[in-house]
């Protein structure tokens, strides 16, 4: 066993989260010392994170064991730095310190928990996060995931006093443990009746292929549940808006990429691949829930609601990505496995970063107006510059525009599904495709959503007189905003780095490796007469035609330059309520995928006087399949209620019964 | 039989006489009584443990047997009759079941005991080996008053009944627990009768009764 040269300074730096999380209780009410002093702090430690997982992906890291004289007696907790975790430990360092750093300037004085409790729950919820991916147990991980969700509960429930956010709270924590329950029987089939619960020990042991096929769907349901799976997302869009901003930026951006991790680690690691329909049930999942999450962000009216549905359209995409590897790999083509896995980590990567900033941006609209409701805002781009200027980057990133990183992901992705008819299978062969169709339907969605999310809260003429008020973000806030744009920036401009950094992961799951590119702005991972794309040439193209237009516009129309008022089409005055709103804006879809929502709709008569109109839409989902589940659970529960007569006689002879009944057994 | 040590006989008729005394509780309706009964009890097990205590040369068995004598013959007796005297619970009502079908259960219960401890017995080295019967019995017995009772003090007292007959179980098998373990059962059942006190005098003033049919008000429907 080699020293733990990367993984020991790796546990001192989260020991130092812990602590930073502990010195807050010195003097839990004081913002100053809780938000300016020890969250910029965290943020460093995560820089250093962030850097000790991108030491692991470097060529020829050998993976690093490490036995903690920690846990239960004879049950120590193992640590291991590979690859994957390296690379997951990487996007939570990156994005965590960028949105430590926006926590810094976020949190105000008198709003919910004491700001010394919350900096606790935020740097414990980070921590476990960090070993989530460092566990090389079932028991470290298992005590790691839970301790995630609890942290994360108390952070969802930080306005614990709004009964909405109790309820939301609530129903998240119910998710988590039916999910860990699932992950709990998930690693108790894995062990294989050998009881031992060390990683390498599942990882030799081979299972009976149906075994193998209970375990993965088991991890699939357990890590579905975390990570927003269609049907099992409905805890995402209560949660996050419940939460405070940057909670919500880490619950999406970083903790629904531990459950990524969770399926890569079972599926392809522990089980090594397995049979094809496991790629294939993943994939149609994955694909499922982007179509679910697009049509559903687009017909929102709360921004961050809109942004939660947005999270499960995108970790759709990375689950299609990574059922496709799993696929591919079922038949032994490696090489198209790497590509659809890689595209599956960058893209998650890149989630993580936009979709921060995004959160962020929205928390920063938060505070500045007091509204979330799109139909109260409007015109924030005299307001805000700053925010506007970096939340518009967010968003065309995540809309997947080049020369940002969204882009690089999804076209990685639609290049693994091109390249698929090679499959020796004829009904995937036919499948596949529809697959590929679907996320280019849900790219465009994702587009059609982030316009109307930028073009409805900064565009526009502000719809409340009180927005006129509005302030831009503090100078903390704006290093947070910017430190993540600018990750979107560099992913997208240097494609070639991102998909290195996936080589060794590729390597491990996959078996090979992508080809390089011919420069670090260059990708041509499947053949480069076939296909190839470089970031930095295209953003030169868009910069040089920019240049070219100004100059010649500045040219040719200098000094003939008259100010109108605009888009007055003949109107003498336009007011903000003649705006399209959110509702109208989302219209279309609404019409289109009518049949996928359940709409309960009041139009008001002709002749109202004060006429009123509302509309409100639902999942199918809740009133299809959990509210007779949870009927079913009231039933059993007043079945057993029967049990309670309320007489302590009767209780006595219970157990006065139960111990007959257990010594008759001896007899 | 007559092979038997005189020790060992003497015993027996320890043993027999604690079960006497449970079935007595089982049909006594005053409370005073049957706290006197309770005392009995404690002395018969302070005699009993004294007993294996000399046969078996177990000098940690005299420390427990002390205990024994202050605890249930001195201190919890009287804290009892203390209670019933401040609380006028001088009668108990009828008991849920009537006495003689009580006492035909309590016969089946004895005799399921006895099934139950032979084989235990067989396996057993100890002196006191045959009694084991007897203290399942006990504790039967003591289960039983504490369903058949209706009242708050009496329900007390079965409590403590059904912890004399584990105790009496404990020495006859294993010659006691370490005295750690028995020390801290003392501290507890001490406590216990403490803790039940308090409550008494809250439900009475709750209800105006110690009569536990009240508590079925609290029900949730």
């Amino acid at each position: 066993m080699n020293a733990p040269m990367h993984l020991a300074p790796l546990l001192g730096l989260i020991a130092v989260w812990l602590m930073l999380g502990a010195a807050g209780l010195v003097q839990p009410r004081s913002t100053g010392w809780v938000a300016r002093v020890l969250f910029p702090l965290g943020a460093l430690v995560a820089l250093g994170v962030a850097a000790i997982g991108g030491a692991a992906l470097a060529d020829g890291f050998a993976p690093e064991r490490w036995v903690l004289p920690l846990g239960l007696p004879d049950l120590p907790f193992h640590l291991r730095l590979d690859a994957l975790s390296g690379f997951f430990l990487a996007l939570l360092g990156v994005a965590g310190a960028g949105i430590s750093m926006f926590a810094a300037g976020y949190f105000r004085e008198g709003e919910g928990t004491a700001p010394g409790l919350l900096g606790l729950q935020y740097h414990v919820f980070l921590a476990s996060m960090a070993l989530v991916v460092l566990a090389d147990d079932a028991y470290l991980f298992m005590v790691a995931w839970e301790t995630m969700a609890l942290s994360s509960y108390f952070l969802v429930a930080t306005q614990h006093r709004i009964p909405e956010i109790r309820r939301a709270g609530f129903l998240y924590l119910l998710m988590a443990h039916v999910g860990a329950l699932a992950l709990l029987l998930c690693f108790g089939v894995l062990h294989g009746g050998s009881w031992e619960m060390t990683f390498d020990a599942m990882r030799g042991g081979a299972l009976p292929p149906a075994w193998a096929s209970v375990a993965f769907l088991l991890a699939l349901f357990g890590f579905g549940t975390k990570a927003g799976l269609v049907p099992l997302h409905v805890w995402l869009p209560e949660a996050h808006p419940a939460a405070p901003s940057p909670v919500s930026a880490m619950m999406s951006g970083l903790m629904l990429k531990t459950a990524v991790y969770g399926l890569l680690r079972v599926g392809m690691d522990l089980l090594s691949g397995g049979a094809w329909w496991w790629g294939l049930l993943a994939m149609a999942l994955g694909l499922g829930s982007a179509m679910f999450g697009a049509v559903f962000a687009a017909v929102q009216t709360d921004m961050k609601r809109l942004l939660a549905y947005s999270s499960i359209e995108n970790i759709g995409l990375i689950f299609t990505g990574v059922g496709l590897a799993m696929l591919c790999r079922a038949f032994g083509m490696h090489a198209l496995a790497a590509l659809a896995l890689a595209a599956a980590l960058i893209h998650a990567f890149n989630h993580a970063l936009f979709k921060s900033l995004l959160f962020l941006a929205t928390g920063s609209v938060l505070h500045a107006t007091r509204e979330r409701s799109l139909g109260k805002l409007g015109g924030l781009i005299r307001r805000m510059p700053w925010v506007a200027l970096l939340a518009l980057v967010g968003t065309l990133a995540i809309a997947g525009l080049p020369p940002l990183n969204g882009f690089v992901s999804e076209w990685l992705l639609l290049q693994a599904f091109l390249s698929t008819p090679a499959i020796p299978h004829a009904f995937i062969n036919m499948i596949v495709p529809l697959g590929a169709a679907v996320v280019a339907l849900t790219a465009a969605l994702a587009g059609y959503v982030m316009v109307k999310f930028y073009g409805v809260i900064f565009l526009g003429q502000p719809r409340e007189p009180s927005l006129m008020h509005a302030h831009d973000a503090g100078w903390l806030e704006r290093i947070g905003l910017a430190w993540l744009a600018l990750g979107c920036v560099a992913v997208g401009v240097l494609p070639q780095v991102a998909l290195d950094a996936t080589a060794g992961v590729t390597q491990a799951l996959a078996g090979t490796a992508l080809q390089r590119g011919p420069a670090p702005w260059w990708i041509a991972p499947v053949a480069t007469a076939q296909a190839s794309y470089s970031g930095l040439w295209l953003l030169a193209g868009m910069l040089g035609v920019v240049a070219v237009t100004f100059v010649l516009v500045r040219r040719l129309y200098h000094g003939r330059v008259r100010r109108t008022p605009p888009w007055n089409c003949g109107y003498p005055w336009l007011t903000p309520r003649m705006q399209d709103t959110a509702e109208g804006f989302g219209q279309p879809i609404r019409r289109i995928f009518g049949p996928v929502f359940r709409i309960e709709r009041e139009v008001p008569s002709p002749t109202d006087s004060a006429p009123r109109y509302r509309i409100r839409i639902d999942d199918r989902f809740w009133h299809a399949l959990y509210l007779p589940i949870v009927g079913a659970v009231r039933g059993v529960a007043d079945a057993v209620a029967v049990l309670q007569r309320g007489r302590l006689a009767v209780y006595l002879l219970y157990s006065f019964l139960t111990l007959i009944v257990l010594l008759v057994f001896v007899l | 039989m007559s092979a038997l040590p005189f020790a060992t006989q003497l015993l027996h008729v320890l043993a027999a006489g604690l079960l006497l005394l449970s079935f007595a509780m089982l049909t006594q309706r005053r409370t005073r009584r049957l706290v006197v009964l309770l005392a009995w009890q404690g002395a018969v097990l302070t005699a009993s443990t004294l007993l294996i205590a000399a046969t078996a040369h177990l000098p940690h068995l005299y420390w427990s047997a002390a205990l024994t004598l202050t605890v249930k013959v001195g201190l919890l007796p009287w804290l009892l009759l203390r209670l019933v005297r401040r609380l006028g619970v001088e009668r108990d009502s009828e008991p849920l079941v009537n006495v003689p079908t009580l006492m035909l259960v309590g016969l089946a219960l004895v005799i399921f005991a006895f099934g139950l401890a032979q084989p235990i017995s067989a396996l057993a080295t100890t002196v006191t080996r045959q009694t084991l019967g007897i203290a399942l019995a006990v504790i039967l017995l003591a289960f039983l008053m504490l369903i058949a009772r209706r009242t708050a003090v009496t329900q007390v007292i079965g409590f403590l009944a059904l912890e004399n007959g584990l105790f009496f179980a404990a020495t006859s098998t294993t010659y006691g627990m370490p005295m750690v373990i028995e020390l801290g059962i003392a501290l507890d059942v001490l406590v216990g009768v403490f803790v039940f006190g308090i409550f008494f005098f809250q439900i009475r003033e709750q209800f105006d009764s110690l009569d536990l049919q009240h508590l079925e008000a609290l029900k949730e429907d």
